[in-house]
């Protein structure tokens, strides 16, 4: 039995002070969110086992800081949903704008859609797997996690990289500084079928190449002393 | 930050409907700029008439007989509409030149001009502004809207957004351009002039300038990803319906929507909340560095 809140009626202060309480009490409780109508910052900061199901669109900020609770969004997420997350999971059912889960620790961001530029910016150890495309500059300076996407990425995936793995199905239009396709090998197979098999993701892990690190960026490069 | 708001009907029989719509967008869109807004919409026109809306900051004393002094300045007959700050005036187009050098003359503030075009702008906030000018009860064909939060010059009624360069022309910007005082050198020895200091105005010029020149819509557009540096959503007006570009980069925010019956823009989906017919509308997010028009 779920526990609805009706964002026509309900202030948004209201609905997260509510759904921060369900989950501090660790009571697994299922709340479904109506009309959101595109606001910000709707179900943020949950740190305990909580269901939340939005019936629509949410604005900037949806599901950030996320720890145990599980977020499903029933429409398209504005820019940094699932900011900085550290466990549990987040399902966007439409696309995600900018930065989806920049800087995020831990758990797992689905995007069923597209996700737009800057995806998994900085991601320290999140696993975020889109089922479409995603925009330029994603996972720059990614360190840390796996970023699975099943359509095509933009310009500059992976630039300034760090230890995060990319896998990517589609093209990919260009690479960043420092970034490289790796070898697939059977240890990234069974991450990403792990990961597919989460996500309900429709695909065969040997389709997708692996991006990662060339490393070359580590150490500073005594040639290039002149350039400062 | 700043907000914007567009929207572009495909039926006739909506709009009446536009400024009620285009209302609730711009209102919805305050927390982005607070400070000012303005609205440019695109309505009923005249054959061989053009609308001019001036403003002045004392509109009694300013707008008292205008009509009548302007038609014996230009030889013709002129109609006047006033709405609070703002009139528009309605001219034949073989003497809109004319007329305009008459209005600055007289230290009226030209908003812009155009056969369909009627700009409305003001310093306070967006339910404010629409409140005093009425926009919930004028129609039209498309609109876009602006709430400002300023960066780059002065809070004034010259600052805030929609500019109109040219004809039936106006241009809404997030986001701050940073070669825009050498583009305005640029223009000006091409003898394009702006009226205010701000950045958003050149960029207008410069599409203004290129459409002047001979270019499309689309490919003035184009230009801005070349020409103009920094950081911007923009959307523009003309007559015949609207377009969108967003920088390379794109870390302004832009989200669209379009179903059987109208494209709506917006800085951000909860603009969208109360469009008839959202929940089943394709919305999506513009490409960086992708124009976008639509035009019936």
């Amino acid at each position: 039995m779920s526990i609805s809140l009706d964002m026509a009626q309900t202030e948004l202060r209201e609905v997260n002070t509510t759904l921060q309480a369900a989950a501090k009490a660790q009571a697994n409780e299922d709340y479904v969110i109506e009309n959101p109508r595109g606001s910000h910052a709707v179900a943020c900061g949950l740190d305990g086992p909580v269901s939340v199901t939005v019936k629509g669109s949410t604005g900037y900020y949806c599901a950030g800081m996320n720890k145990d609770a599980e977020v499903t969004v029933e429409g398209s997420a504005g820019p940094g949903v699932a900011e900085n997350m550290m466990s549990g999971v987040v399902t966007i059912e439409g696309d995600a704008s900018q930065y989806a889960g920049a800087t995020g620790h831990g758990g797992l961001l689905n995007i069923k859609g597209n996700a737009s530029s800057r995806c998994g910016i900085s991601m320290k150890g999140i696993d975020i797997v889109v089922h479409g495309n995603i925009g330029h500059m994603s996972a720059f300076m990614a360190q840390k996690g796996n970023l699975v996407v099943l359509g095509d990425a933009g310009d500059a995936l992976g630039d300034s990289l760090y230890e995060a793995c990319l896998f990517v199905r589609g093209d990919v239009k260009s690479l960043g500084a420092d970034c490289i396709e790796k070898e697939l090998r059977p240890e990234h197979i069974e991450v990403l079928a792990d990961l597919l098999a989460k996500a309900g993701a429709d695909a065969k892990p040997e389709e997708f190449k692996r991006y990662g690190s060339a490393r070359t960026l580590y150490n500073f490069n005594i040639d290039n002393a002149d350039a400062y | 930050m700043c907000g914007i708001v567009g929207l572009f009907l495909k039926k006739d029989e909506l709009r009446p409907q536009l400024g009620d719509m285009l209302t609730d967008m711009l209102i919805t869109m305050t927390d982005r700029g607070p400070d000012s807004a303005g609205i440019a919409i695109y309505g009923e026109e005249t054959e061989g008439m053009v609308k001019i809306t001036v403003q002045s900051d004392t509109p009694e004393e300013a707008f008292a007989e205008l009509d009548g002094a302007l038609t014996s300045a230009i030889h013709s007959p002129v109609s006047m509409k006033v709405i609070d700050t703002h009139a528009v005036l309605t001219v034949a187009d073989s003497v809109e030149a004319k007329a305009i050098e008459v209005l600055e003359e007289k230290g009226l503030r030209i908003m812009g001009s155009g056969q369909t075009m009627e700009i409305y702008k003001e310093v306070g906030l967006p339910k404010n502004v629409a409140s005093r000018f009425g926009l919930r009860d004028m129609g039209g064909s498309h609109g876009i809207g602006h709430t400002r939060m300023a960066t780059e010059s002065a809070v004034t009624t010259m600052g805030a957004h929609p500019f109109s360069t040219a004809d039936d022309q106006c241009l809404v910007h997030n986001g701050s351009l940073s070669n825009h005082n050498q583009m305005r050198r640029k223009l000006a020895k091409k003898g394009v002039f702006t009226r205010s200091e701000n950045d958003t105005e050149v960029g207008a010029a410069y599409i203004s300038s290129r459409i002047a020149d001979g270019a499309t819509l689309g490919e003035a557009l184009e230009g801005t990803i070349e020409d103009l540096d920094g950081f911007f959503t923009f959307v523009t007006g003309t007559k015949d319906g609207f377009g969108v570009v967003r920088d390379p980069i794109a870390c302004k925010p832009a989200v669209m929507a379009e179903t059987d019956d109208y494209v709506a823009f917006a800085s951000e989906y909860r603009a969208f909340a109360d469009l008839p017919g959202i929940d089943g509308a394709r919305v999506w997010e513009p490409e960086p560095a992708t124009v976008y028009f639509w035009e019936r």
